[in-house]
Formats: C-alpha cells, sequence, structure tokens
C-alpha cells in the first residue's frame, strides 16, 4: 500500500480544485455544482463547502446525481441505488461534475446520460481527485485534476473520507 | 486455518464461527445490509410475499425510493433495462396492474409484450405452459402473469427458465400491491414498524389482503382484520397471525392506517351477505364515522372501487385518501421489482 495523498495534503488539493473551479465560474449564477453518488459527494460537500467560504455572498446551487440507473453493467453484478437530489432545472447552465477518481470513463459516460436526461446544459465540465492516466476506455478527459497518477489494472486506487472511513487519505493497493 | 489445527473438530469449529457471526449481527447492521444488497433479492421470481425476508422488502422499498424520483424529472425514463424484453400475460381482466406494470417496463427502456387471454390462443384450447413455451421461444427474458388460478405462476416457475412476476394469481397472492400499499403507508406515515394497519372486507377472496397481512407481519406491523364473519376465513388469526374484530367502528379507534378492499362478487359463488345496501350500512366506509374519530386516519383501496358499497364516494375523494398516491407508487415500485430481479447475474 502506497500513500498518494496524505491528510495535509489531500486539504490543499482540495482547496486548489475548488479555487480553481472559482476562477473559471467567477459569477456562479450560471453555474451548479453536482457531484457523483457515492463517493463523488465526500469530494463535491467539501469543494462546496470552501468555495462557500470563498464566496459567502453567492448562492451556490449544488445537487447529488447517482448513476445506478445508467452503468453499462447492470446486469453483471447488482448495483443499489442511491439518492438523486438535483433540485434545481440545468437547463442552460454550467454544470461541474465532481468525482473522486477517474478511471475507465465510464461512470462518467453514465453521468452525462443522467444528466441529458434532466435538461440541456450549456457546458459540463468535470472535476476529479485523481485521474488514472492512460487507463481510459472512453474517450474522457477532466478539466481539473486533482492529481495524476500513472498505474495498472492490477492496482487499485482508494480514497478514504473522514465521514465515511475515519480518515482522509488517497492510496494505492497493489 | 484454525480449522487446520483442529482436524477433529472441523464441524464444531465451524458451527462456532457461524453462530459467533450471528451474534455479531446486530452491530454490523449496516454492513451486513449492504452486503446482502450485494446479492439482491433472495429468490428469482416475484410469487408472493410470502416468499421474501425482511430485507428483500427493504431493499424494494428503498430502491423504489430512487424510481419515484426518477418520474419527478423531465424525462422519466432510465435506459437500465434496455437489454430486457418482458411479457405481460393477463389471463384475468385488470386496469391499473396493467397498465402500471407496462408502464414500469417502458419507463425502464424495456421491449415488452402484452397479451391477454381473450381474442388468443388459450381459446382454442391450448395450455398455459404451451402457451408461456412458445411465447418464451421468441427470447423473452421475463413475465408478468396474472391469472385466475391461485399457484399458476407457481407453476410456470417450476417449468420455464425465465424470471416470473406475479401480478395476481386468484385469491393466493398479489405482491406488487403489498409492496405499493407499504411503501404508500411508509411515505405517509414515516415507517411500518408498529403501525395499526386495519384490512377491512372481503379477505376472504382477497390475494391483496394476504399479501398485504404477510408482508406487514413480516415489517413489524400489527394487522387487524375486519368484515362480516362470512367473508374471513375461520382460522386466519390462527394462521396469519392477526387480530379478528368484526365491529368497524371498533377496529376504526383501533388503527392508523385503513385498508379497504373491494367486494369481490365475481369470485363469489354463493351467497355471503344479504345484500351490498346491507353490507353497505354496517361495513361501508362513511364519512359522519371517520368524523367522529378523535384521529385522523389513512384510507387506502387497491381499487377498483365499487362507490357507495365499501367506501362512500366522499371517503374516496378526501383528503383522508391516499388512493391515487398509491396508484402513482405503483409505477416506482413495480419498476424497482422489475429492476432488481433483472440485475441478478444470467445464471448461464
Amino acid at each position: 500500500m502506497k500513500s498518494i495523498l496524505t491528510e495535509p495534503q489531500l486539504a490543499i488539493t482540495i482547496k486548489r480544485l475548488a479555487h480553481q473551479v472559482l476562477e473559471n465560474h467567477i459569477n456562479l449564477d450560471n453555474t451548479v455544482l453536482i457531484g457523483i453518488q457515492p463517493r463523488g459527494v465526500y469530494l463535491s460537500d467539501q469543494i462546496v463547502e470552501e468555495i462557500k467560504k470563498q464566496v459567502p455572498q453567492n448562492k451556490i446551487q449544488y445537487g447529488k446525481l447517482d448513476i445506478t440507473f445508467y452503468r453499462d453493467d447492470i446486469r453483471k453484478e447488482l448495483h443499489v441505488a442511491n439518492q438523486t437530489n438535483i433540485l434545481f432545472s440545468i437547463e442552460g447552465k454550467n454544470v461541474i461534475l465532481i468525482d473522486d477518481v477517474l478511471y475507465t470513463g465510464r461512470t462518467i459516460r453514465a453521468a452525462l446520460d443522467a444528466l441529458m436526461d434532466m435538461g440541456r446544459a450549456e457546458k459540463v465540465e468535470l472535476c476529479v481527485l485523481i485521474d488514472r492516466r492512460f487507463s481510459r476506455q472512453l474517450p474522457i478527459q477532466p478539466d481539473y485534476v486533482g492529481k495524476s497518477i500513472d498505474s495498472i489494472i492490477s492496482q487499485k486506487v482508494k480514497v478514504y473520507w473522514k465521514e465515511k472511513d475515519g480518515r482522509e487519505e488517497v492510496v494505492m493497493v497493489e | 486455518m484454525r480449522v487446520s489445527n483442529l482436524p477433529s473438530q472441523t464441524g464444531l469449529v465451524v458451527g462456532g464461527l457461524d453462530r459467533q457471526n450471528l451474534r455479531r449481527k446486530p452491530q454490523r447492521l449496516t454492513r451486513n445490509l449492504y452486503l446482502r444488497t450485494l446479492m439482491g433479492l433472495s429468490t428469482k421470481h416475484l410469487l408472493g410475499i410470502k416468499d421474501l425476508n425482511k430485507d428483500d422488502i427493504s431493499l424494494i422499498l428503498q430502491t423504489a425510493e430512487q424510481f419515484k424520483e426518477v418520474l419527478q424529472r423531465p424525462i422519466k425514463k432510465v435506459p437500465s433495462l434496455r437489454d430486457v424484453t418482458i411479457v405481460n400475460l393477463f389471463f384475468e381482466n385488470s386496469t391499473r396492474t396493467r397498465i402500471s406494470f407496462e408502464l414500469a417496463e417502458k419507463r425502464l427502456s424495456a421491449d415488452t409484450i402484452n397479451f391477454t387471454s381473450s381474442g388468443s390462443s388459450v381459446s382454442k384450447g391450448e395450455t398455459l405452459l404451451d402457451t408461456v413455451n412458445n411465447i418464451l421461444s421468441m427470447k423473452v427474458d421475463m413475465v408478468v402473469m396474472r391469472h385466475g388460478a391461485s399457484g399458476a405462476p407457481h407453476f410456470l416457475a417450476k417449468h420455464i427458465p425465465a424470471a416470473i412476476i406475479n401480478a395476481g394469481d386468484g385469491i393466493n397472492e398479489h405482491p406488487t400491491q403489498a409492496l405499493l400499499d407499504a411503501f404508500s403507508i411508509r411515505e405517509k406515515t414515516g415507517s411500518l414498524e408498529g403501525k395499526k394497519i386495519a384490512v377491512i372486507g372481503d379477505i376472504m377472496h382477497s390475494r391483496v389482503a394476504q399479501s398485504n397481512i404477510y408482508l406487514l407481519n413480516k415489517m413489524g406491523a400489527e394487522v387487524t382484520v375486519c368484515g362480516p364473519p362470512t367473508l374471513i376465513p375461520k382460522y386466519i388469526s390462527e394462521a396469519l397471525g392477526v387480530r379478528v374484530n368484526y365491529n368497524l367502528k371498533k377496529t376504526l379507534e383501533w388503527c392508523d392506517v385503513a385498508n379497504v378492499l373491494r367486494i369481490q362478487l365475481e369470485r363469489q359463488n354463493q351467497v355471503l351477505f344479504s345484500s351490498l345496501r346491507e353490507y353497505n350500512l354496517v361495513y361501508g366506509i362513511k364519512r359522519q364515522m371517520l368524523d367522529e374519530l378523535k384521529k385522523d386516519i389513512v384510507i387506502m383501496h387497491p381499487g377498483p372501487i365499487n362507490r357507495g358499497v365499501e367506501i362512500d364516494s366522499d371517503v374516496a375523494d378526501s383528503g383522508r385518501s391516499i388512493i391515487l398516491q398509491q396508484v402513482e407508487n405503483g409505477v416506482a415500485v413495480r419498476m424497482a421489482v422489475l429492476y432488481l430481479l433483472s440485475s441478478r447475474p444470467a445464471s448461464n
């Protein structure tokens, strides 16, 4: 097991991601943030928290998206659905999708399909904490990256969150 | 490794570990539920509530909540069952259940075929098994069936490989109705545990009553059945663990939720009460009666309603009734059942 980001590093990285998002969307009126269930929402919660600190006067539109019913491997094993909670329209909005690890790109494909069913977004961007480069199975690339790593299929990247796992760290398991 | 250390006591050690795991269960509930949900439902078919366990029911209701959210979206459709073909076999009349199932299948992007026995080769004398096998040879993955004979879906399940969902069989079970009733109760009152539910009316001929009783018992609700003695099976309290009360007023005073059933005239081949008017006078739900109660109770009805017989129009259309919400929830619950049964890894 190799540590990729320790707790203090992770906090700085998340802060940077929030700032980068804010840099490109200084006017948040037309921007919505959407975390992908289940594990992307821990990251998106923290990014939204940080953005709130920076621009407390702005109203942030933030939702959570579950992609279970859009997966392409539904029949292989059972996936349990999580809550989708998007209480605003995404029609004509700039959407920032947030997830913890970008690997094959299949989750993002499903998320894009789910998003299309909720309206026509003006633009969709992708923000991820860990980008596992060179392992994509679909032509998808992130716009905001916490850290890029090179890994092989047999390796697994695990992100631990305080709320869920009691500690905050990113590790690679051989 | 421990087993190999104690070769002579292998069985005991394994047994001991099992018991230990059982004891640890309550503390590790979330993890256990998680593991359970990874395995999916404990059954391949939905033949009746009788075969489901508490986890199955919780999983179905929990999944239905997510589908209910899907149904509020501008595009009320998900691609989950794109590659699944479902046949709806209705050997008995139905409006709600058939439309609800068909809509649920379409909302999941499944391909559907509808079959009704009138105008089919059933009238030429084809047997049930032949009919279904012929349909299955056209590559159908799931069967939704309503049949007038109790046990017809169980018979099919023994003989064909496709997943079968019982949409009502004779006077036996109507599992999806019970699930949607439970979903509606949970939505309206928060939970099922400890709730007092009265099932009122024609218990004898009602598959809805039987499925409801099984489900509510499993989920920890208290059930009282109420109706004329001729319409309540004699040993029901011993067989199904419910209370029996022949007095409507007392039953309504006791319960939180009243599920009023339809008088099934088509299944009664002897006279079990004098007249519909008399039934209405003694067992019909009237507004005055509900106004006199010291509390608000929720009124449910599985439909179709015989207005002015088991329930009066002003009650059925009042704010107390959640009859139309039940119908709305039916689609989400059926989507959950179809989704969970289709998600089982293919056995071949």
